[in-house]
């Protein structure tokens, strides 16, 4: 199907099943039920699973094939964020024009700094791109371009954002004040009401996961290409690649450049859900964000970044909602004492302790599961599959990893 | 002239802090090869030791006053450290004063016991693996140790004032022969002054004792050293413990600059890496003299006669100069051939 073979065309339908079924999915649990705030398919965080689904996939591809750890990638998406908000403020509302611009900004940014930090590799290039990435949030950030220029072009601090007075050429009476695709509204959504269950569909969330579909898709056709074959060379031995007489500059160049665009879309695309671009987008924690999505998922793999993008941002969301007298009903079957002493052992990592949990997460991935959840989710099914099947399994996974 | 001279001592400090982080992470870096993307997290820790040693002091025995009364009628509380009960109320004062150089004493076995702990316990682990995962492991460490010290101190930064003594500011001007007072806070004169001792003890100590000895031949060679019979490994633990100490005593005495607050070793993080990439990496001396370089750098730019030239030039200096270094010479300043190229 597609050009694809069987395993990754099962692949491909998974993700599309899950992006285009998530409002069910993710609304478990009926409205006015308890569990209700573990509900997660409200269009806004919904929006945010598919976006950053598709910066992760596109962080992949550089990291997952080549082995190039960049420390800057959230540069790109910031990029791709005021370039989109440009567009709305001079041609109005429609997010094509943003998103195309987007992609072509960010993929001319990732052209300058890739020719420039791929000359060096390892550690050096992490921090190239750092240093990058922090220049251009600093430039951002106090709006250097617009103040040699005299006029606002990050707009600094506040942040980008369309005004009224803004020309917005092709903006008529009857289209929408706020972003749109040829008149359908981003923001609309249809509620669904089943018995006590409600389920939220998002024009935006639908747009934005067609794209995710479209961007796994491509990312599946790279992997397997002759292109993918050689970046997974420079990443298992480059000087031996240099040593055939062949230069991987190039390719390593034409995937990070590809990485760029990916995070460009995901800025433009975060731009269209609202129309709002800041600085803290492209600060370097950020950047150290999709680096933890990648490698939760499973660095190297198709479906681990996603899987990382998603499982990040439930969590975050979900473990931030946990407070004290949720953790009081929870353990309350215990005994006075003891229900105290969890809900004191528990606090720290729940509500504003997630970074915490999520920093003890990674590190025990980089330590036990260097696969990521992928790999954790493999070695289950080996577990469950018996002994035969596990050798089996090992056979095949001495074919060249996904 | 004056300006420059004021621009040039307030890169000193900063110098100070990013040549101290960078010494630290060169060390670590040469002795067991690893990218320490925690290092700056201990930095934080040592400027935390400052305020725990402050609140240390601070503890207070409740008393109700016989004679004064609150606005409610009610005797008033009065607040006694116990610094002051036991030793009388004079010195139970200087203590409470001085607590920031006290928490040197307090900081140096605090620290290392850190390092020791990070080392044996973690980056152990990693020597074999991938520079990338060790970059990734240390920076979640990094992320667990900032959350934690978020979760005890909270999020607001905590203000931890130098000595009475060192209040106020030596005035350079007359001293240079200028007709301008040039102010300078002392306590940054002693933060320039404490990190060059630290500076020159770690030179010393590698330099001239035995020990030291022994850990730079390890760094030049290290099966070799193995092979004749040195437990290499305890002196690369010990070496982990000192760089600790160093970003700790860094940390400690920069409290009073800059209220400490739970992210501001990310803040350094990324400029020390900066810092000793651009000093070469594994060079010691190349990451102290690009410590000050930097901050010096970072310091002029900040000038208004620059920045009317070109707006907000300090926030990116360091980035440009460190991007043209290292496709220019790629080694950086100081360093030495055949580490970590390629």
């Amino acid at each position: 199907m597609f050009g694809l073979n069987k395993r990754d065309a099962g692949l491909l339908l998974v993700v599309a099943g899950l992006a285009l079924f998530a409002p069910f999915l993710l609304n478990p649990f009926p409205t006015d039920s308890a569990m209700a705030q573990f509900n997660a398919g409200y269009p806004d965080l919904m929006q945010r699973f598919v976006i950053f689904g598709v910066f992760a996939v596109g962080f992949n591809l550089l990291f997952g094939l080549t082995g190039y750890l960049s420390f800057g990638h959230a540069a790109f998406l910031g990029i791709g964020s005021y370039s989109a908000v440009w567009m709305f403020k001079l041609l109005g509302y429609n997010i094509l024009p943003g998103m195309i611009l987007s992609v072509v900004v960010s993929a001319v940014f990732a052209l300058m700094i890739g020719y420039i930090s791929l000359r060096r590799s390892g550690i050096y290039f992490s921090i190239l791109t750092l240093a990058f990435a922090q220049m251009l949030f600093a430039i951002a950030y106090s709006d250097l371009i617009g103040r040699f220029f005299g006029t606002p072009i990050t707009n600094g601090e506040t942040g980008l954002q369309v005004y009224t007075s803004d020309p917005q050429f092709f903006h008529s009476e009857n289209l929408p004040d706020i972003p749109h695709i040829f008149g359908q509204k981003m923001q609309s959504t249809y509620t669904l009401d089943v018995g006590a269950w409600s389920f939220d569909f998002n024009f935006g969330y639908y747009f934005c996961a067609l794209i995710l579909i479209a961007a796994f898709y491509l990312a599946i056709r790279i992997f397997r290409s002759p292109f993918g074959l050689m970046l997974r060379a420079v990443k298992s031995n480059q000087q031996r690649m240099n040593y055939t007489g062949l230069n991987t500059r190039p390719y390593t160049l034409a995937v990070f450049v590809i990485s760029g665009m990916y995070a460009g879309l995901a800025g433009g695309l975060m731009a269209s859900m609202d129309p709002l671009a800041g600085a803290e987008r492209m600060q370097w924690t950020a950047s150290g964000e999709v680096v933890l999505m990648t490698i939760l998922g499973g660095a190297g793999t198709l479906i681990g970044p996603i899987l990382g993008a998603g499982f990040i941002k439930y969590f975050e969301n979900i473990f931030a909602k946990i407070n004290d007298n949720v953790l009081h009903s929870w353990f309350s079957f215990m005994p006075d004492g003891l229900e105290n002493l969890m809900v004191a052992l528990v606090h720290p990592f729940v509500g504003k302790g997630w970074h915490l949990t999520l920093g003890l997460l990674f590190m025990l991935v980089v330590i036990f599961l260097p696969g990521g959840l992928v790999e954790g989710g493999q070695r289950i099914a080996q577990r469950l599959r018996g002994k035969k099947a596990a050798e089996k399994a090992t056979d095949t996974s001495k074919t060249p990893a996904e | 002239m004056d300006a420059i001279i004021l621009q040039f001592l307030n890169g000193l400090d900063k110098g100070s802090a990013y040549a101290l982080i960078a010494l630290g992470l060169t060390l670590i870096f040469g002795t067991l090869g690893v990218v320490n993307f925690a290092h700056g997290a201990l930095f934080m820790i040592g400027a935390f030791c400052s305020v725990t040693v402050q609140r240390i002091l601070t503890l207070s025995s409740e008393s109700l006053s016989a004679t004064e009364k609150d606005f409610l009628g009610n005797p008033l509380k009065i607040k006694t450290p116990y610094v002051e009960n036991w030793f009388g109320p004079e010195v139970g004062a200087a203590l409470i004063d001085w607590s920031v150089p006290l928490a040197i004493v307090f900081a140096i076995p605090v620290m290392l016991l850190v390092g020791f702990i990070m080392e044996r316990g973690l980056i152990k682990h990693f020597y074999k693996r991938p520079h990338a995962d060790q970059i990734l492991v240390t920076f979640g460490l990094a992320i667990v140790l900032q959350e934690v010290i978020k979760y005890f101190y909270g999020a607001n930064p905590l203000p931890t004032p130098a000595p009475s003594v060192f209040v106020g500011s030596f005035d350079f001007g007359p001293l240079l022969g200028l007709d301008t007072s040039l102010a300078y806070p002392y306590w940054r004169l002693v933060y320039f002054a404490f990190s060059a001792a630290i500076i020159g003890a770690v030179f010393a100590f590698l330099q001239f004792t035995t020990f030291g000895m022994v850990v730079r031949a390890g760094m030049a060679d290290r099966e070799t050293v193995g092979l004749l019979g040195i437990d290499i490994d305890r002196r690369f633990t010990i070496m982990f413990g000192i760089a600790a100490a160093v970003a700790g005593l860094a940390g400690v005495m920069y409290a009073p600059i800059n209220s400490p607050n739970y992210h501001m070793g990310m803040d350094f993080l990324v400029l020390s890496f900066v810092v000793v990439v651009v000093g070469g990496m594994g060079s010691l001396p190349g990451a102290v003299l690009a410590g000050f370089m930097l901050g010096i750098l970072e310091s002029l730019a900040s000038m208004n006669e620059i920045k009317n030239i070109l707006p907000g030039i300090d926030q990116i200096i360091i980035y440009v100069v460190a991007i043209i270094i290292l496709l220019t010479r790629p080694r950086g300043l100081m360093g030495r051939k055949g580490v970590m190229e390629e």
